[in-house]
Parts: C-alpha cells; sequence; structure tokens
C-alpha cells in the first residue's frame, strides 16, 4: 500500500476564483461554515473574534462616481507553499508542537486540532489573516447538533482553526476510488464546498500541476495573481481579474513604483 | 523531544538543537548530582572530616 | 516575633509593619490570582485579544521581564566567566530578580495559551524548527540554573544553615557555581535571541521580519544584546528601589558604576546596531516587500514615527551616552534617568515587536487594528509584580542578599 501510494504523482491542490464573477453573495461562506461545522456566537456583530474559514473581502478602488468600483474578494487560507516550495508556510514552521502540517502529497497545510495548545503563534505568522482562534467553546442552537457534519470533528475552546480545503473530501474521495480499485481520484470526487456552493461558478478548484484540471490552465491567465506574492509565501490560492486596480489591490507597492 | 515521539527525525535540526538540549540538561543534573551527592557524603557517611567553611 | 530567621548584624522593620506591607502585596496578588483563575475556567475570552491581536499585551510582558531578567545571566556572566570580582556583591539580587522574572513569564505563558493543559504538547511534540520551542527548552531550563543559583542564598538563611546537610550542600553549589553560571548563560544566549527571532522570522509580517544569517535573523542577536545591555540597568533600578523603601544603602557606588558602564557600552553598541539594523531594514527589506518606513507610522491613531525616536533616541543613545561617560554615572539623577531610559527602551521595543506587528496591515484592503487590554490582561500582568514584590521582601528579611549591607550601615 505504502510503495502504491509513492508511485502516485505529486499533487498541489489550489484554487482559481475569478473575482469578476463574484458577486459577493456569500453562499461559499455559508456552506464552508455548514461543510466544516464552524462555530458562531449569539451576536456575530463583533466581526473580530467571529470565525470565517472563508471570509469575503469588499474592496473598493476609492474613486468617486461615476468612476467608482468594487470588488468582492473571497479569501480562504492560502495554503501556502512558502519559500522554494519546502513546504515553510508562514504559520507551518512557527509552529512549536508541529500541530499544523504541511503535507507534500498534497500541498495542503492541515490543522491538528487535539494537538493545538493555542499559543497562536500562527495566527501572528499569518499575513492573510486566514487563522481563526476558538475564544469560546462552540455552542448550537437546541437541535443543531444532530445537522454537524460526523466527517469533520468540531473544535474545543482554546485552539486554532482554519480552511482546509475540505481535506476530509479528499479523504472520502481516496477511500471511494481505493475500493473501486481505482489509484487515481477524478477532479470532480474532490471539490470543496465553497466551489461546489458558489452560483456564478466563480471558483475552481483542483490540481494545479495536473494539466487536466481547470485550474491548471486558469492560473496562467495574465490576468492571474496571488495574494501578497512579494512576501514570498508562495500562497496556492489564484485570483483573475480584468480590472488592474482589483490586481494592484492583491499586494503592496511603493507610492512610486510601477508594477 | 525523545526520539520515540513519531515527528522525531534523525536529522541535522533535531541533532543540533536536541543536542543542545540534552547538553545543558547533563551539565545541570551532574552538576546537581554532584552537590547533593557530596554534601550527602560529608553529612551522613564521613562525619569525622572537619567542616570548612567557605 | 521572627527575629530568629533574621540574618545577624543587620536591622529589620518590626513583624506587624512587615506583615502590613506583604499584607497590601498580597491583596494585589489575589487580584491576579482571581483574574488568571477566570482566565483559566472561563478562557481567553476574559482578555481583549481577538483574531487580529493573537500576541498581545501578556506576550510583550513575557518579551519584557525576560528581558529586564537578563541582569542574572550578564552579571552571572561578568561575576564567573569574566571575572569581575567585584559584582559579587550585586550578584545574589540579580539573581534574585532574574528568578522573579522567569518565573513570571512562565506563569504568565501558562495563562496565556488556550490549552493550558496542553502546555506540556511544546516539548514533547516539538517542533525544532520553531523560534517558540527553542524558547520554551531554554526558558525553562534556564529557569532552573536561576533556581539552582537561588537556591544556596535559602540555604544561608540563620536557621536552614545550622542543619549540616544544608549548609555543605549550600557550600558544595557555591563551589561550582561558576558551571551553572556558564550554562546558564549558553542558555540566556539562545533564548533571548530567540525571543527575537520570535517576530523576525515572521517572512509574512514586514514590520517584524529581519533578514539574518544561517537560521537567525537579526532581531535574534539584537534581543540578546539588548538584554545583555538593559538587563543590568533592571537590576540597578530594583536596587535603587529597594535603598529607597529600606533606608538604607545596600550595595557600594563602585559596584553600581561598574555595572552602569558596562551596561553603558553594552547600550551604546546595541543601539549601533540597531540603527544599522533600523536603517537596513527601512530601506532595502520592507520596500522590497512594498513598504515604505512611513507606511508603518501612519494612517492610524496611536503609532507614529514618535515610537521609533523614543526607542532608538530617547531611550537609546541617550541613556548610552549617560552611562558612558563617568561624569553621567557619577551624578545620582542623571545615573537614575539614564537607568530609568533604558529600561523602558527594552520594554518599547519588546512593545514594538509584538503589538505593532499585530497593529500593522498587510494586506491592502484591511485596516490598522488598535488593541487595548481587558482587566483580566491588566490584573494578571500586575501578577507577577506583587508576587515579585513579596518574593524580594521576604528574601530581603530573611536571607543575607547584600554582602555589603552590614558594612555599609555599622550602627545596626
Amino acid at each position: 500500500m505504502k510503495e502504491e501510494q509513492s508511485k502516485e504523482k505529486v499533487k498541489k491542490f489550489g484554487m482559481v476564483i475569478d473575482l469578476d464573477k463574484c458577486t459577493g453573495c456569500g453562499a461559499c461562506m455559508v456552506a464552508c461554515m455548514a461543510e466544516n461545522n464552524v462555530p458562531f456566537k449569539e451576536d456575530e456583530s463583533k466581526k473580530l473574534d467571529s470565525i470565517t474559514w472563508l471570509r469575503i473581502y469588499k474592496l473598493t478602488n476609492g474613486k468617486p462616481f461615476p468612476d467608482a468600483d468594487i470588488c468582492y474578494l473571497p479569501r480562504p487560507c492560502q495554503h501556502c507553499g512558502g519559500k522554494g516550495e519546502h513546504g515553510h508556510s508562514p504559520c507551518v514552521s512557527v509552529c512549536p508542537a508541529t500541530a499544523t502540517d504541511y503535507s507534500k502529497e498534497t500541498g495542503i497545510v492541515s490543522q491538528i486540532y487535539t494537538r493545538c495548545f493555542g499559543c497562536r503563534y500562527c495566527m501572528a505568522a499569518c499575513p492573510y489573516h486566514a487563522r481563526y482562534f476558538n475564544w469560546w467553546d462552540p455552542v448550537w442552537p437546541d437541535g443543531m447538533e444532530k445537522y454537524l457534519s460526523p466527517n469533520v470533528s468540531v473544535r474545543m475552546r482554546g485552539i486554532v482553526e482554519k480552511c482546509s480545503f475540505c481535506f476530509h473530501r479528499y479523504q472520502l474521495a481516496k477511500d471511494k476510488a481505493y475500493f473501486e480499485g481505482r489509484r487515481e481520484i477524478e477532479e470532480n470526487e474532490y471539490q470543496t464546498a465553497c466551489t461546489q456552493a458558489c452560483p456564478a461558478g466563480a471558483i475552481a478548484f483542483g490540481d494545479l500541476n495536473n494539466p487536466k484540471h481547470a485550474v491548471y490552465e486558469l492560473k496562467k491567465s495574465s490576468n492571474a495573481f496571488r495574494l501578497l506574492e512579494r512576501l514570498q509565501t508562495n500562497p496556492k490560492v489564484y485570483y483573475i481579474s480584468g480590472r488592474e486596480w482589483v490586481r494592484r489591490a492583491g499586494d503592496n507597492y511603493l507610492k512610486d513604483e510601477k508594477k | 523531544m525523545f526520539p520515540f515521539c513519531f515527528e522525531w527525525m534523525w536529522d541535522m535540526s533535531h541533532m543540533v538543537f536536541m543536542g543542545g538540549l540534552w547538553y545543558a540538561l547533563t551539565i545541570i543534573g551532574l552538576g546537581m548530582t554532584f552537590c547533593i551527592g557530596k554534601a550527602f557524603y560529608d553529612t551522613f557517611l564521613d562525619k569525622g572530616k572537619d567542616d570548612h567553611h567557605h | 516575633m521572627d527575629s530568629a530567621l533574621i540574618p545577624r548584624g543587620v536591622k529589620r522593620c518590626p513583624t506587624w509593619q512587615f506583615a502590613l506591607w506583604i499584607g497590601a502585596a498580597g491583596a494585589v496578588l489575589l487580584w491576579g490570582v482571581f483574574a488568571m483563575l477566570l482566565c483559566w475556567f472561563k478562557g481567553l475570552n476574559q482578555t481583549n485579544m481577538n483574531d487580529a491581536y493573537g500576541f498581545a499585551l501578556w506576550i510583550w510582558a513575557d518579551l519584557a521581564v525576560i528581558a529586564l531578567g537578563g541582569g542574572a545571566f550578564f552579571t552571572g556572566f561578568l561575576r564567573y566567566i569574566v571575572g569581575k570580582d567585584e559584582l559579587k556583591n550585586i550578584i545574589n539580587y540579580a539573581v534574585l530578580i532574574g528568578f522573579i522574572c522567569y518565573s513570571s513569564a512562565l506563569l504568565i505563558l501558562a495563562i496565556d495559551i488556550g490549552q493550558p493543559l496542553r502546555g506540556w504538547f511544546i516539548f514533547w511534540h516539538a517542533n525544532v524548527h520553531s523560534m517558540l520551542t527553542e524558547v520554551a527548552f531554554c526558558l525553562t531550563c534556564y529557569f532552573g540554573v536561576l533556581t539552582i543559583e537561588y537556591v544556596p542564598l535559602i540555604l544561608e538563611n540563620r536557621q536552614i544553615d545550622k542543619i549540616p546537610f544544608f549548609h555543605r550542600l549550600g557550600h558544595n553549589m557555591h563551589e561550582i557555581m561558576a558551571v551553572f553560571a556558564a550554562t546558564g548563560a549558553f542558555l540566556s544566549f539562545f533564548h533571548q535571541g530567540s525571543l527575537g527571532g520570535v517576530s523576525g522570522v515572521l517572512f509574512g509580517r514586514p514590520f517584524g521580519y529581519r533578514e539574518g544569517i544561517f537560521i537567525w535573523p537579526w532581531t535574534f542577536f539584537l534581543y540578546t544584546w539588548s538584554a545583555a545591555a538593559c538587563g543590568p540597568c533592571f537590576t540597578i533600578l530594583i536596587t535603587k528601589i529597594t535603598e529607597k523603601i529600606t533606608g538604607k544603602k545596600l550595595v557600594k557606588q563602585n559596584v553600581i558604576e561598574l555595572l552602569a558602564k558596562i551596561s553603558g557600552w553594552m547600550i551604546g553598541t546595541y543601539i549601533i546596531a540597531k540603527i544599522i539594523d533600523t536603517w537596513y531594514w527601512a530601506k532595502v527589506t520592507a520596500p522590497a516587500a512594498g513598504f515604505n518606513l512611513m507606511d508603518f507610522y501612519s494612517n492610524n491613531p496611536f503609532y507614529g514615527i514618535w515610537i521609533l525616536v523614543l526607542e532608538i533616541v530617547i531611550c537609546g543613545v541617550v541613556p548610552a551616552m549617560i552611562l558612558i561617560s563617568e561624569k553621567g554615572r557619577k551624578n545620582p539623577a542623571a545615573l537614575m534617568t539614564a537607568i530609568i531610559l533604558a529600561v523602558l527602551g527594552a520594554c518599547v521595543n519588546r512593545w514594538v515587536m509584538v503589538l505593532q506587528v499585530m497593529a500593522v496591515p498587510v494586506l491592502t484592503f484591511e485596516n490598522w487594528v488598535m488593541y487595548y487590554p481587558s482587566w483580566q490582561e491588566v490584573a494578571t500582568t500586575i501578577l507577577p509584580v506583587a508576587y515579585g514584590v513579596i518574593l524580594i521582601s521576604l528574601s530581603y528579611r530573611y536571607l543575607p542578599i547584600f554582602p555589603q549591607e552590614q558594612e555599609l550601615n555599622p550602627e545596626a
């Protein structure tokens, strides 16, 4: 079994999000929360301690009418590969208890909830604010625990959590393929909840290394960019926009700097 | 911390880091063992010896 | 009442007065303990930290007390390794202050983690690439060393010293103290550095990130250096406060001046290195990430360029110049000013490298996030101060901490 696995091609799961298609409806956020048993507070007005694995930002170009323009930007965990693709993503290398790990097989940054002891160093390290701390124990409204997904463990107070690229779906797809005697899974067998929920089809998900997957070509678009590329975090989430100001909002530039 | 923890690897980082740690712990441990051992010996086993002050 | 415990030849206040003093500090301590229990039982929702401020007041307090507690390792290093013999008159106190600082840091860390019962994971499942792992290991080991350095002092208590075994144990420990001090210095160089590495390695946070050599960012060396520079100033400051409260001269001025002089040169060299580091960061490292220096110091209600001037010029260059000059050291007011500024400088540096790192927006569409601590955070941060006051008071009353006290106060 082990030998069989090692023969598999190394995968690099990633996302390409077309910002020109995104309407900011929030379906991806809702799907993500439902899929991953993300807890919520009774009063969600204070956003700084809300947990949103996938968060939609509203960007504006800051110009007055008639040039005013907005863009919605969904931000899951970027599953950074780190400098030189060594898996030294900002968060993984700092975790003192090896509670977050970079998978060389899938490129997914995992979070081991039972291992995390809540030092929050990873949160300090992540420039995308993709990591969230459980400030409270989760409290589900009466009866709602029956609707929780059995495939994702709920998290307790005092630990960090984040987007896993719906890794449980990958495990289920692998199990199914193995049961059916296949070694590889198809592109449509492993899709994240947000991808499937997006009514505009703005999110594409797949193996960035696999030419058969849509994301392989999409990421090559001249309008594709990643967030904060200059920091060399090497994210696996790509964004596409035909609008120059949106692409420029993806990174920091000096005042007199030309892209 | 120990080679039997599953995340242990016999690589340079582990050997340097843990080497430093165990080195320091050994010195501290041996030092204290010496102090306690000698005090114990002088007090309870070698009663004839003169009590010298520092 | 407790006169049998008080060292011979020195005068201490009446028991009732001492009890009153301990009672006052104890009340503050209890307030802190209450807040601590709230954090442990109700969780970190008791704090004002949030997902933008995973690190806040507590991590600052940790970094600051460890920097200031650095007086213990550096004074020990000077006394036992370099051979500055006069420092034997202040080393006991430096060790005690270090012991308090390090035990406080460990306590605060135990409150700061979300799952305190899993705290041991940092040792058991250690990720050797994390600066925090190195901090935890070295901090714990060095706390052990400080305990070993403090124990002989306890054994010198008049009653304990009467027991032959303890008398000999204390004697033996004194004999090989240089070995422990050297181990302590070795551990300190690393954990002080690793604390600097905590923000220095964050390549996702351009305000904190620094380039460096091999696996160590420049902040690694700057932190060790600044702790060695400012730690002794904290030792002097606490000594001066103790002298004020007890109304006695406890350490001869030449000892203070020697330590102040070394500290002055350390601060002077440190601040030159810090200026070079800041300049390189402002001109090369940060612009490479798309940031101008002033991006870090504008568009927010608190962090202006004043904080950089305060840290480097007012709390760095000024105390260095005062302490390096003999005239400055001989002038009590100037000496005190320099000492306070140096201590403040280390604290401001640690504040900036923790809190401002969190405050600065990195994504272009995010804003500065400000933070103020909750009362529970403040109380748990004051807790160690009260604990320190109590431990110092007990130690001063019952242990011969200041070898020169009798000579300096002969009337007793």
